[in-house]
């Protein structure tokens, strides 16, 4: 034991190892320095291009489609606020249109009114001043025949006629009609 | 009971441990560890040739794997310990050791080679000479040779009478100390994990196949068990190793490179 812990002394290091350690450090450092990093480091570098370049991008689309929005929802408004006038004036105008007609057809049905009593004064007039002359002959032919003396003064017939109709007139309304 | 148990025969392991017999008989020089670090490097180039091949903008599982590492170096030890200005010139280098080291140690653990070649001395010291050499180079050139030392030996804001014993020591520090640490550290992490794991593995086997003691039997079982739960312990540790080695030199870069530290 103690023979080998004299031959070994871990604390010497080998040439060849040396030698050999500095060989692979400096394999692999060229390597990783020639190599490894500007690939990490490129990829890297796109990588943090296309982020951002979709970033920017995503930003942009997001502030068009806000201002689209913000465009629609105003032309909404607008329209909303045109709707709501267009009906307005609509009520108003259907309004007044319906006063307009009402008044038409009652000024229509005045008329109307006033038409048919005016018709039915003129037609009692003349059926009452025929009446009254038909009325008249009739009484005094009637009177003739049985006074059996025609009345020929006139002025004398025409009293009786009157005094006759008077008579008739003042009989009650019910017989009248 | 260890001097009956030593009596019946059982050699715990020595340094010559460390130091198989070359495995070519023919070239002396060609040991375990020259071999294992040759394929470290072969297996290290070979991976990050396949994550860097073909690099896309959404890697796939190598280059992830490979970014992920690489990351962690550039990221987590460059950049945050020598800060965002001049990282980058340094960041080839923390990570050629990180991987360097890290797989080197990995072989610790590796079923059927278990043996560290930073368990030899010369593969710690050369990298600690490289750092040295880069550290002291960058300050020289970032602030002159004049400055670089002055600001070293000459740390503002100690009273004057302390400069006598500390100039020394700092000097000694950065030219000595620092890459001796740096070497002692690795090697002898690794060396003494190899040795705790041959002595947990060694005397697992022999108190189970060699004693007839049923109760060194039982205890050669939990010794086994020990030996596994070793081997995590010593696979963190050699992970842990590597980021120690590469940190520390950050931190040395840094301090060199940065101004007033």
């Amino acid at each position: 034991m103690t023979v080998l812990v004299a031959e070994i002394n871990p604390l010497v290091p080998k040439t060849a190892e040396i030698v050999v350690a500095l060989i692979t450090f400096g394999i692999l450092y060229w390597f990783v320095a020639k190599i490894v990093v500007p690939r990490f480091e490129k990829t890297y570098a796109e990588r943090t291009e296309a982020i951002e370049g979709g970033l920017a991008k995503a930003e942009e689309a997001q502030a068009s489609a806000a201002a689209a929005l913000e465009q629609y929802q105003a032309q909404l408004a607008d329209a909303r606020g045109e709707a709501g006038q267009i009906r307005e004036e609509a009520r108003t105008q259907g309004a007044a249109i319906l006063v307009e007609m009402r008044q038409q057809a009652q000024a229509e049905a005045d008329r109307l009114v006033t038409n048919a009593q005016a018709q039915i004064e003129a037609e009692r007039s003349s059926a009452v001043a025929s009446l009254h002359a038909e009325v008249g002959t009739l009484a005094s032919q009637l009177a003739a025949k049985i006074v059996g003396e025609s009345l020929a003064n006139d002025e004398i017939q025409q009293r009786v006629i009157d005094r006759f109709l008077a008579d008739l007139e003042s009989q009650p309304s019910g017989r009248a009609n | 009971m260890i001097g009956s148990f030593l009596a019946d025969g059982y050699i715990p392991p020595g340094a010559e441990e460390v130091f198989p017999p070359e495995i070519f008989g023919q070239v002396p020089w060609f040991d375990k560890a020259i071999l294992l670090v040759i394929i470290s490097v072969f297996v290290i180039s070979v991976f990050l040739w396949a994550a860097v091949r073909r690099p896309a903008l959404v890697p796939g599982r190598m280059q992830f794997t490979g970014e992920l590492l690489y990351n962690f170096v550039r990221n987590g030890i460059g950049r945050d310990i020598i800060g965002s200005k001049d990282y980058m010139t340094f960041v080839p280098l923390l990570f050629t050791l990180f991987t360097y080291i890290m797989v080197n140690n990995l072989w610790g653990v590796t079923p059927f080679v278990s043996f560290p070649p930073m368990a030899h001395i010369a593969f710690p010291m050369v990298l600690a000479l490289i750092v040295l050499v880069v550290y002291n180079v960058a300050g020289i050139r970032r602030q002159g040779l004049g400055r670089y030392f002055k600001d070293v030996m000459f740390i503002p804001g100690v009273p004057a009478f302390v400069y006598p014993i500390l100039a020394p020591i700092e000097l000694l520090t950065i030219l000595f100390i620092r890459p001796f640490t740096l070497t002692l550290r690795l090697f002898a992490n690794m060396f003494a994990g190899h040795m705790l794991l041959l002595v947990f593995v060694t005397g697992a086997e022999y108190m189970i196949f060699e004693v007839s003691n049923p109760a060194l039997k039982a205890a050669g079982l939990l010794t086994g068990v020990l030996a596994i739960v070793m081997s995590l312990f010593e696979l963190f540790v050699e992970l842990f190793q590597a980021y120690i080695f590469a940190l520390l030199t950050a931190l040395y870069i840094s301090g060199a490179v940065n101004e007033g530290h």
